[in-house]
């Protein structure tokens, strides 16, 4: 489960052109389901997902995580609680690798190297044995369907073989907690239910997903557990689906 | 510690495959870096070579030569000389020498003849240096027939070959009795080349010297000193040169490797925003950055200093035989003895990887230290 608590982000604080990207947020998401946050652009939608990723810090408030089996010494409620906000940069990588898996927008996929290559690469520097981290990355491969595209590089790839790329390499250092950021903005429609069924499976095995979107075919889908309504930084609405 | 190793590993893998992506441009980088280091290298090792070949041959010359001039020129010098000069205090001992040069018309080669009792393997013998034996065919116990300069043929029963690792200074060298020698020449009696004077005390020699010029007007002593000298300048000198030359390809290099390195693309901006994005930390970058530097620079250089080993040692140097050689004392055909300085090769390779590494690292510095979210943003 991943507690948010007044989360506030703000850019060139205390200059003329300080700008609050998220405002006040409080926010459960709960563990092994869906989470859409639905607003139009600069609603504040990224920005979350970032802090909640670990990728940013917040300017003020807290954001705690339950459930985490990451290596870090500062821990809340005995083992399984962790207040991510306060921690140093390189415990906060460690939970991002082994927490979170992100699947971005442009998909994000280093051109030049093959598609085993790119879905190993979150691997690369854990300090795993190679071995076993390919032969994950192959599984992956397997579970989409894109074995044959093993040894393709990238930029040969379809829209949709791209999408599944950028999946299974959020995916490979098993993390339990997913991060889309408008997966599904270069897709056609196919292809984005293509994609939700794919959340929902994730959702299946009893990862969290949580997707940031202005898609109706992302946020009217069933499969989503619940809604978040985005605007100006702020939450205006939150509802479950179910 | 094995995931350490493990990460490195990774990550150098990763290195690996991310520099074969860019095939062309990093094996070009690679061609050039490779070729400034080769002659970077094979310079220094044939310099190196020349240098420690010429103290080998200087450390057995005598401590002093007497020659005799005549109208600026260089003359023969009675055996007179040789009793005045032992009588100055503190030279121990005064050697007539007797040298020429031989042009054989048959193969096109100047051989150097020495004459000297005790290695020329009897009255008729002769003990001649590999680079004779290789143009005439020779071997032990074969008869080398010259013509003297009466036209007389003096036939020289071959009774040693000097081994091939004296061959700078034997090469072209024929040493026979000094009977034999003053046949094949014609040589005055009573006459030497030139004297080889031994002096107890070295801190003695310039005064012995002085004392020479005061007793023989004519003569010319030449102290060993003076001839390592001349020879050190002529060999730094010529290397200096040849650096000169390969100055402006060093320059061209180091301002394509600085740009190439120093300078990060859009491209790579974005795949240091991506990699940051999926986990990796800073260290993880620049990790990824000094391995590129490091894999290309090491490469050339490694691959660099064996080329230049083989074509110095193996080869002889033909790019920079003609630059460097030219030397009359040594005979053109000859191979030098490895011989490798290390301070000299760490010098180069800090000179060369080290800069080329720091300059490919330091600039992903600020690319690496950006925030991890910026890749969202793309």
């Amino acid at each position: 489960m991943i507690e948010l608590s007044s989360i506030t982000k703000s850019f060139n604080s205390g200059k003329p052109n300080q700008f609050t990207a998220v405002d006040s947020v409080t926010l459960t998401v709960h563990p092994r389901e869906i989470t859409v946050f639905k607003g139009p652009s600069g609603s504040g939608k990224t920005s979350l997902l970032t802090m909640i990723g670990c990728m940013a810090r917040p300017s003020s408030g807290r954001i705690f995580l339950h459930g985490l089996e990451a290596a870090v010494p500062f821990r809340l409620d005995g083992a399984e609680t962790v207040e991510i906000t306060s921690l140093p940069e390189r415990f906060l990588n460690d939970i991002r690798r082994s927490t979170f898996g992100f699947i971005f927008q442009q998909f994000n996929l280093v051109k030049g190297l093959s598609v085993l290559e790119n879905v190993m690469l979150p691997a690369y520097p854990t300090g795993e044995g190679r071995p076993v981290f390919r032969a994950r990355a192959l599984e992956l491969l397997e579970q989409f369907s894109i074995t044959r595209l093993a040894g393709q590089r990238v930029e040969l790839l379809s829209g949709g073989e791209l999408q599944r790329v950028a999946i299974a390499r959020a995916l490979i250092n098993n993390p339990s907690i997913i991060i889309a950021d408008e997966p599904t903005a270069h897709l056609d429609s196919k292809l984005s239910q293509e994609f939700m069924t794919i959340a929902g499976r994730l959702k299946g095995e009893g990862k969290s997903v949580l997707i940031a979107s202005h898609d109706p075919i992302v946020f009217d889908s069933p499969l989503v557990d619940r809604l978040v309504e985005m605007r100006d930084g702020a939450v205006v609405g939150s509802r479950s689906c179910r | 510690m094995k995931r350490t190793i493990e990460r490195h590993l990774n990550i150098l893998e990763f290195t690996l495959a991310s520099l074969l992506r860019r095939r062309g441009k990093n094996l070009s980088l690679l061609a050039m870096y490779l070729l400034v280091i080769f002659m970077l290298a094979s310079l220094q090792f044939f310099v190196s070579a020349l240098k420690r070949e010429a103290a080998v041959i200087l450390a057995d010359a005598p401590d002093m030569v007497v020659q005799r001039l005549m109208a600026g020129r260089q003359d023969l010098v009675p055996d007179t000389y040789a009793a005045g000069i032992a009588g100055i205090r503190g030279v121990t001992a005064v050697r007539p020498r007797l040298w020429g040069y031989y042009y054989d018309g048959l193969n096109g080669a100047n051989y150097t003849i020495m004459a000297d009792d005790q290695q020329a393997a009897g009255p008729a013998g002769a003990a001649i240096g590999a680079g004779v034996a290789r143009a005439r065919n020779l071997a032990v116990g074969d008869l080398l027939p010259l013509i003297s300069y009466n036209k007389n043929p003096v036939m020289l029963e071959v009774g040693a070959i000097f081994p091939s690792a004296s061959d700078l200074v034997a090469a072209d060298m024929v040493v026979i009795s000094p009977a034999q020698f003053k046949a094949l020449f014609n040589f005055p009696e009573g006459q030497a080349t030139d004297l080889a004077v031994t002096v107890r005390n070295p801190k003695e020699l310039a005064t012995v010297a002085a004392k020479i010029a005061a007793l023989f007007p004519d003569s010319r002593p030449i102290l060993k000193s003076e001839i390592q000298r001349t020879y050190q300048s002529i060999f730094d000198w010529r290397g200096g040169m040849t650096l000169m030359v390969l100055a402006a390809a060093l320059l061209s290099f180091i301002i394509f490797a600085w740009d190439k390195a120093t300078g990060l693309s859009a491209e790579e901006r974005k795949e240091i925003g991506i990699l940051k994005s999926i986990g990796w930390e800073t260290s993880d970058v620049l990790l990824l950055k000094f391995w590129e530097g490091t894999v290309i620079s090491l490469t050339a250089f490694l691959l660099g200093v064996v080329l230049a080993y083989g074509h110095v040692f193996f080869l002889s140097a033909p790019l920079f035989a003609q630059a460097l050689k030219g030397w009359s004392v040594i005979y053109p055909r000859f191979q030098l003895v490895p011989v490798v300085d290390a301070y000299q090769l760490a010098v180069l390779f800090f000179l060369t990887v080290v800069p080329y590494t720091t300059a490919t690292v330091i600039p992903c510095w600020r690319a690496a230290t950006t925030d991890p979210d910026a890749a969202m943003r793309y």
